[in-house]
């Protein structure tokens, strides 16, 4: 039995859902982790005691723990104290907040490295510190954290897939169901691979071009 | 206040990093729209004076008054933050490497803390913006962005910037030391103008020539401590002490 891919076309709509489902929670998950990155970085640098000590805990959780059990958590753990949330908007805080610790983890670097130039100036303009940071310092430390951001993003991309543990239907899931009904793993796991390869190249293009667009303004 | 005597009044300043003691006792004081200098060997506490003045650098002693108003006055914290931000608006300070902020257009450096502090619109912001840059000369550049521009038109965009916010008092730290000598004269220029109309500047130069050129009185700081005060001609032409003397020597024959 060789590969057949004759089969797919019969299927695609399933496979095309499942695509969609991926780029929703992708994108969703990836916005929640870029400005929750920004709000971690500041809380972790700038925040009082109160807040910063609880917060280095739950960054630990979220980058010493797999990715997996956090998920787990939020969608079957949090039901026990009465937060009933949706599998998918699960999967998107997972994945949000995840990868949100990450990318503050990138941020707090940039941000200790902006020149110290640029608060003074904004300073000497009469701005308050947070006004100094939200209009000066955390715009161009952001900047220039882009690129690794943008790793960081097509690693979501990938972990996606682990939401269908809590039964996301998106690509991979899909992919499997499919070859629930099929029998065929070969012909849609690799009709999968190629669909992450075009999410993947969409977001480099994006990632690209907002890059091109800032490149002035450094 | 209807007294011009006085409007810039420094009292005492005392500023330690840790054990360095780096103003000793320094006081001074600056009449509405006058230009002073502050020259010195390297080390000798300019920029540290200049930076005390807007409170950059915290004094640990003495006292900085505004037009009747002191700066660094002790306050609750919260209280007192809110007193320096109203306090620095008035001064305008400009620095050695400009520090134009990067990620906006010449524009938007220039409207950025008008939009945000003194609540104008941003079509009165733009018009305070362009007039501002034309006063530098740099109105054909408003839409470019810092790294499209030479120092010393960056240097004139952080004026333009300073000015914007119409302060009372301009601080200069050594604004043309990080130029191309074919740049300094733009600035320069700027800077007489300034002089013109009537600005009040306290400004560090490395630059004798123009400081003679401008300035009403002028400083010579050495360790901390101001060691000759007078007009231009007789601190650069006839100092009194031997110190003075020996440091433009040097400096002559540095530039030389
Ligand atoms: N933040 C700081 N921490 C510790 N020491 C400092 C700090 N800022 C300045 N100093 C020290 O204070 C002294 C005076 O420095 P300052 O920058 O005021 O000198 P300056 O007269 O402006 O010199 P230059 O002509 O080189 O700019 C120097 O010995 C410097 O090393
Ligand atoms: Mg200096």
């Amino acid at each position: 039995m060789g590969l057949d891919f004759s089969i797919v076309p019969k299927y695609m709509d399933v496979i095309l859902l499942g695509c969609a489902w991926t780029i929703g929670i992708t994108v969703a998950a990836a916005l929640l982790s870029f400005f929750g990155g920004i709000v971690f970085a500041v809380i972790a640098l700038y925040g009082p005691w109160l807040l910063r000590q609880p917060f280095r805990l739950f960054a630990w959780l979220f980058m010493g723990t797999p990715l997996l059990l956090q998920l787990f958590l939020i969608y079957f753990g949090l039901v026990q104290i009465g937060i009933d949330l949706p599998a998918f908007v699960a999967g998107i805080i997972g994945l949000g907040l995840h990868f949100a610790v990450y990318n503050s983890e990138l941020i707090q670097t940039a941000i200790l490295a902006v020149d110290k130039g640029q608060m003074e100036a904004a300073r000497t303009l009469g701005l308050s510190r947070g006004e100094a940071l939200r209009k000066v310092v955390i715009p161009q430390a952001v900047r220039a954290v882009l690129p690794p951001i943008g790793n960081n993003m097509i690693a979501l991309l990938k972990d996606s897939a682990l939401v269908s543990v809590i039964g996301v239907s998106e690509l991979t899931l899909s992919a499997q169901r499919v070859i629930g009904k099929t029998y065929r793993p070969f012909e849609f796991y690799l009709l999968a691979a190629a669909c992450y390869y075009v999410i993947n190249l969409g977001m480099e293009w994006v990632q690209r071009r907002i890059e091109r667009r800032i490149s002035i303004s450094r | 206040m209807t007294d011009t005597s006085d409007f810039v009044r420094i009292e005492h300043a005392q500023k330690s990093f840790g054990k360095l003691e780096v103003l000793k006792d320094i006081s001074l004081t600056v009449e509405r729209g006058q230009i002073v200098a502050i020259i010195g060997p390297s080390g000798s506490g300019k920029s540290t004076l200049l930076r005390a003045i807007n409170d950059l650098d915290a004094l640990t002693g003495g006292e900085i008054w505004l037009d009747g108003v002191q700066v660094n006055k002790t306050l609750p914290h919260r209280q007192y933050e809110k007193h320096i931000n109203e306090m620095r608006q008035q001064i305008g300070m400009v620095f050695q490497h400009f520090n134009l902020f990067p990620h906006l257009t010449v524009r938007e450096n220039v409207t950025m803390a008008p939009m945000l502090l003194k609540d104008l619109s941003k079509a009165e912001a733009n018009k305070l913006a362009e007039e501002q840059l034309d006063h530098v000369g740099m109105l054909e550049r408003i839409e470019y962005y810092p790294s499209q521009l030479s120092g010393g038109q960056k240097q004139r965009v952080a004026i333009a910037r300073a000015l914007a916010m119409k302060p009372k008092l301009m601080l200069f730290d050594e604004a043309t030391s990080a130029l191309d000598p074919e740049l300094v004269d733009e600035v320069n220029q700027v800077m007489k103008k300034l002089a013109e109309d009537h600005m009040t500047m306290i400004i560090v130069t490395h630059e004798m020539d123009f400081a003679a050129a401008v300035c009403d009185r002028v400083l010579f700081m050495d360790q901390g401590v101001v060691v000759e005060e007078g007009p231009p001609e007789v601190v650069f032409k006839n100092p009194v002490k031997d110190r003075t003397r020996e440091f433009l020597r040097k400096h002559i024959e540095g530039a030389k």
